[in-house]
């Protein structure tokens, strides 16, 4: 006997933080994949890079915290956010960049606040659009990708890039290109019809050829997630329902200055927000009404910043702004209780 | 079996919210039929084994008790007696360990039992019950001890009194028994069938109730074909069902069962009676049919003891009072590592530390769990807000915004939360991945929450005793002052010199105010009196009396009258009709 009397129940517990953590790190892995196909080695350097930066800031603050460090790190909720943000960021961002975005996001956004649980904003969306802010041409120096460039970079090369911020070639302009979405916008911007723009050999079949791919392999990740109950389908359907709703909205006004819907679905990081990121617990609705309308929200406000925002993409705004009203939505979407008024008489 | 199916109507089922799938692990003590447990050489009973409070002792120790006497009698409307449950010595009226979940001591009989199990004098059998007054039935199972034995353990004469502005409409009989492991009400549907369909017709009668329904979880077979032929075999097939409900934890609950059976749900903070529903475990109904229809007291019941801790899991015919001890001794002791011992279900029972506590009427279950049944869950790791506590909830409620609240103690925001609308069935607990030990949280903040208001209550009470103080301070000083005035205008006129010599300080505000105050209630009679005077009546001082007594006072006037003893007396109207005038006039002058 323990000796310690443990209230109950006394039944194994059947869910670990570690393990719905570990099934988000899988579910990330086929859109991974096909994101390192189109756009090089990058991504996997600044996995690998954000990951240990993440892991080492979480352990030296929960040092300075005198909490056990080990059970921290290995809850691997660290590892998702890094993750996140390595997706998140260019394939090519110096390394001391994503150093300064890890170092936001867990030491300032997540730590700060308390640790795991306590952190009312996204960190790897805060740490994102921090370095959005503050160095805005590295972080919208985006490779194309290798189908659309004469010169795919080497493992070499994309360390160098990374480490050296020496570009093969010479120059940046040279090899990045813009993305789709920002390609959308700069020619939206020059009173370009759709019609106009969507001859460039930049568009596949929804969105931005290559970036299309990346946002299906995403959402097997994300329909994974939900098939084995990490996530449930709340805030994902109400996102792409909201992108849809507002886009489609748009398009059906002015199908020539407003890009058909499933571009916006497949541009950027919608789907991987609709699945990954809006869902992140801590941070959004857990009541199932507040979901839908927390995740319907979300993809509302992407749609409408990119039409008449500053910046490109949107999702990681969307779901800081979203973030705020969370608990107050959750208030007001309490579930009827057993035996209140409002049921089954 | 496959046969008999479609006999039964189908019955629409509903579903309560959430709820969890738990490895049932029944199949470790339902194999074979109950045995009967031997008379242990000490009995403990506890004076308290019921909701309410405590039976008083009517034994002393020294003294030679029966099996089935009563030795401690009820105190108080809401609570239950004790019976000696064999035969023997009282030895001892005394703190012993209890099955309680605090751990702590209770006053309890201890019996040295003889082992002769010479009965007591029993009740005299009320076969021919449905001729009887439900009051007498109750009385019946209040005087046989008989309690809630699904875990409760709530009197149950007083469940059974819901009061006439409750009709009842349908009795629930929960054979759900959702808990893993157990399967004492298993085994005794199997056994004692034609009993609980007893007990569920002198209840049907009792109540006034139209039909039953008999809720049983598909993974007993075995009971619910035993149930359906007792409902076959008795004449009570239009009113009685039995219902399969599908296995989910905690379908047991009396809130959820019913919601299952009927769709209807229990109002919060309320009882199923507010909806025509009375709700009782089988086992308690068997209890009530032995009370009535044997006049026996409730001195034994089903315990089930088993897990991997326990060499020969089994279910038990126990007297009550049997040490804990006793039980695992006779299922072959414990084996190998043991992580705990609980005293009830896995799901909502307690640790035990000692293992002479007695079986109590509630005590279900005696679980002796491995540390592979019972892994210590380790440190909690922070929340991280996932919902599943939400979602597993049967009482749709948000576990986690009651966990934060109750963690930061802000006990307004935990009600808001509907805390009390909690039934600790632990599902949250079960599915959380950071092993929060939530149900603690919710026993705290409720413990917290109820200390809370005593407090308030008694400050309420000590400002209403102050305020009241103060009103009357005021209001006495207010007489005070108004006495004096009128001393003052009375006395002016008539004898201003008579009054500087009674008091001897010359001054009208220095008199005493003791006298001021008998000489203002003079002076307030005598108007009084002058006023009615002027009515041309006497003063009766009934004024104040209700109608009725006024009427009677009219009778006695009239007696006297017509005894010729008085002159005629006005009726009672005519008194009541210058009573306010004449106080208003009083009060004028004043």
């Amino acid at each position: 006997m323990t000796g310690v009397v443990v209230s109950s129940p006394h039944v194994p517990r059947v869910n670990r933080v570690d393990r719905v953590m570990l099934q988000v790190i899988l579910a990330l892995i086929p859109g991974t994949l096909v994101m390192t196909w189109y756009f090089g080695w990058g991504l996997l350097i600044n996995m690998a890079l954000a990951v240990t930066f993440a892991v080492a800031a979480e352990a030296a603050v929960m040092h300075l915290r005198g909490r056990p460090a080990l059970s921290t790190v290995t809850d691997l909720s660290a590892v998702v956010t890094a993750l996140l943000l390595a997706i998140a960021i260019p394939p090519t961002l110096p390394w001391w960049l994503t150093l300064v975005g890890v170092l936001f996001a867990i030491v300032v956004v997540k730590q700060l606040y308390g640790g795991l649980g306590y952190n009312p904003f996204n960190p790897a969306m805060a740490a994102y659009v921090f370095l959005l802010i503050s160095w805005p041409v590295a972080m919208t120096t985006w490779l194309p990708p290798h189908m659309l460039t004469d010169h795919p970079l080497s493992l070499v090369e994309s360390l160098q890039a990374i480490f050296l911020s020496t570009p093969p070639g010479g120059t940046w302009d040279a090899i990045s290109a813009a993305t789709p979405l920002g390609e959308m916008r700069n020619q939206l911007g020059e009173n370009r019809m759709i019609s106009e723009i969507r001859q460039s050999p930049l568009w596949g079949d929804f969105g931005g050829r290559g970036w299309e791919w990346v946002g299906n392999w995403f959402l097997v990740g994300g329909l994974y997630l939900v098939w084995k109950r990490i996530i449930t389908w709340h805030i994902p359907v109400a996102f792409i329902a909201g992108m849809l709703f507002v886009a489609g909205t748009l398009w059906a006004l002015d199908a020539q200055t407003h890009p058909f819907p499933a571009f916006h679905l497949f541009s950027g990081g919608a789907i991987l927000g609709a699945f990954f990121i809006a869902t992140d617990p801590v941070t959004a609705c857990t009541t199932k009404k507040g979901q839908l309308i927390f995740g319907a929200a979300i993809g509302a406000l992407v749609v409408v910043i990119r039409t008449w925002g500053g910046y490109p993409d949107a999702v990681a705004f969307a779901v800081l702004l979203m973030n705020i009203a969370a608990p107050t939505i959750d208030y007001y979407t309490q579930p009827r209780v057993y035996g209140h008024a409002g049921g089954s008489k | 079996m496959q046969a008999a199916e479609p006999r039964f109507k189908q019955r629409r089922l509903w579903q309560f919210h959430g709820g969890i799938h738990v490895p049932d692990e029944k199949a470790l003590s339902n194999g074979a039929p109950v045995e009967p447990s031997p008379c242990p050489p000490v009995l403990v009973l506890p004076l308290q084994q019921h909701i309410g409070a405590p039976a008083s002792p009517v034994v002393k120790v020294g003294d030679r008790v029966l099996k089935g006497q009563l030795i401690a009698e009820p105190r108080g409307y809401v609570c239950a007696p004790v019976h000696a449950s064999s035969s023997g010595t009282v030895v001892a009226i005394e703190d012993r360990p209890i099955p309680h979940p605090s751990g702590l001591s209770a006053p309890c009989m201890v019996i040295e039992t003889d082992g002769l199990e010479e009965w007591a004098d029993l009740l005299e059998p009320l076969i021919d019950y449905e001729s009887l007054d439900p009051g007498v039935l109750r009385e019946r199972i209040r005087n046989c001890g008989v309690v809630g034995l699904g875990g409760a353990a709530f009197p149950t004469g007083v469940k059974l009194n819901p009061g006439s502005d409750h009709p009842i409409h349908t009795l629930v009989v929960n054979g759900a028994e959702c808990e893993p492991y157990i399967t004492c009400d298993d085994l005794l549907m199997r056994e004692r069938s034609g009993d609980i369909l007893e007990g569920i017709r002198i209840v049907l009668h009792l109540l006034g109730a139209r039909q039953c329904l008999v809720g049983i979880e598909d993974n007993k077979p075995e009971a619910i074909e035993a149930m359906r032929l007792a409902r076959a075999e008795s004449d009570l097939k239009d009113r009685v069902e039995v219902v399969v409900i599908p296995t989910l934890y905690p379908s047991g609950g009396e809130r959820q069962l019913i919601k299952v059976l009927t769709g209807r749900e229990v109002p919060s903070h309320g009882i199923p009676a507010q909806i025509g529903i009375v709700c009782q475990n089988v086992g308690t109904l068997a209890a009530v049919a032995d009370a009535v229809l044997r006049g026996w007291p409730l001195i034994e019941r089903y315990v089930t003891v088993t897990g991997r801790g326990v060499a020969r899991p089994a279910n038990l015919k126990v007297r009550i009072g049997t040490p804990a001890n006793e039980l695992i001794a006779q299922c072959g002791g414990l084996k190998g590592d043991l992580a705990k011992l609980v005293c009830g279900g896995p799901m909502m029972g307690f640790e035990i530390t000692d293992t002479r506590i007695p079986i109590a009427k509630a005590a279900n279950c005696l679980l002796a769990l491995t540390p592979a049944e019972a892994p210590d869950p380790g440190p909690a790791l922070p929340c991280i807000r996932c919902g599943r506590c939400a979602d597993a909830c049967p009482a749709n409620l948000l576990p986690q915004q009651i966990y934060w609240n109750a963690r930061a103690k802000d006990l307004d925001r935990v009600q808001d939360y509907n805390l009390f609308d909690c039934i600790e069935c632990g599902c949250c607990a079960q599915v959380c991945p950071s092993h929060i030990p939530l149900v603690q949280y919710y026993r705290y903040a409720k413990t917290e929450s109820w200390a809370r208001e005593q407090d308030k209550r008694k400050a309420e009470q000590a400002k209403a005793r102050h305020d009241a103080k103060l009103e009357r301070q005021e209001r006495q000083e207010r007489e005070r002052q108004a006495k004096l005035r009128s001393k003052a205008v009375k006395d002016k006129p008539a004898a201003p010199a008579a009054a500087t010599t009674e008091t001897g300080a010359g001054t009208a505000p220095e008199v005493d105010p003791k006298q001021a105050a008998i000489e203002a209630a003079r002076a307030r009679a005598a108007a009084k009196k002058a006023a009615l005077a002027e009515q041309g009546l006497a003063p009766k001082n009934t004024e104040d009396l209700a109608p009725a007594q006024q009427k009677q006072v009219a009778a006695a006037q009239a007696r006297r009258q017509a005894a010729g003893l008085t002159e005629p007396a006005p009726t009672p109207t005519e008194t009541a009709a210058p009573g306010p005038k004449a106080a208003a006039a009083t009060e004028e002058q004043a």
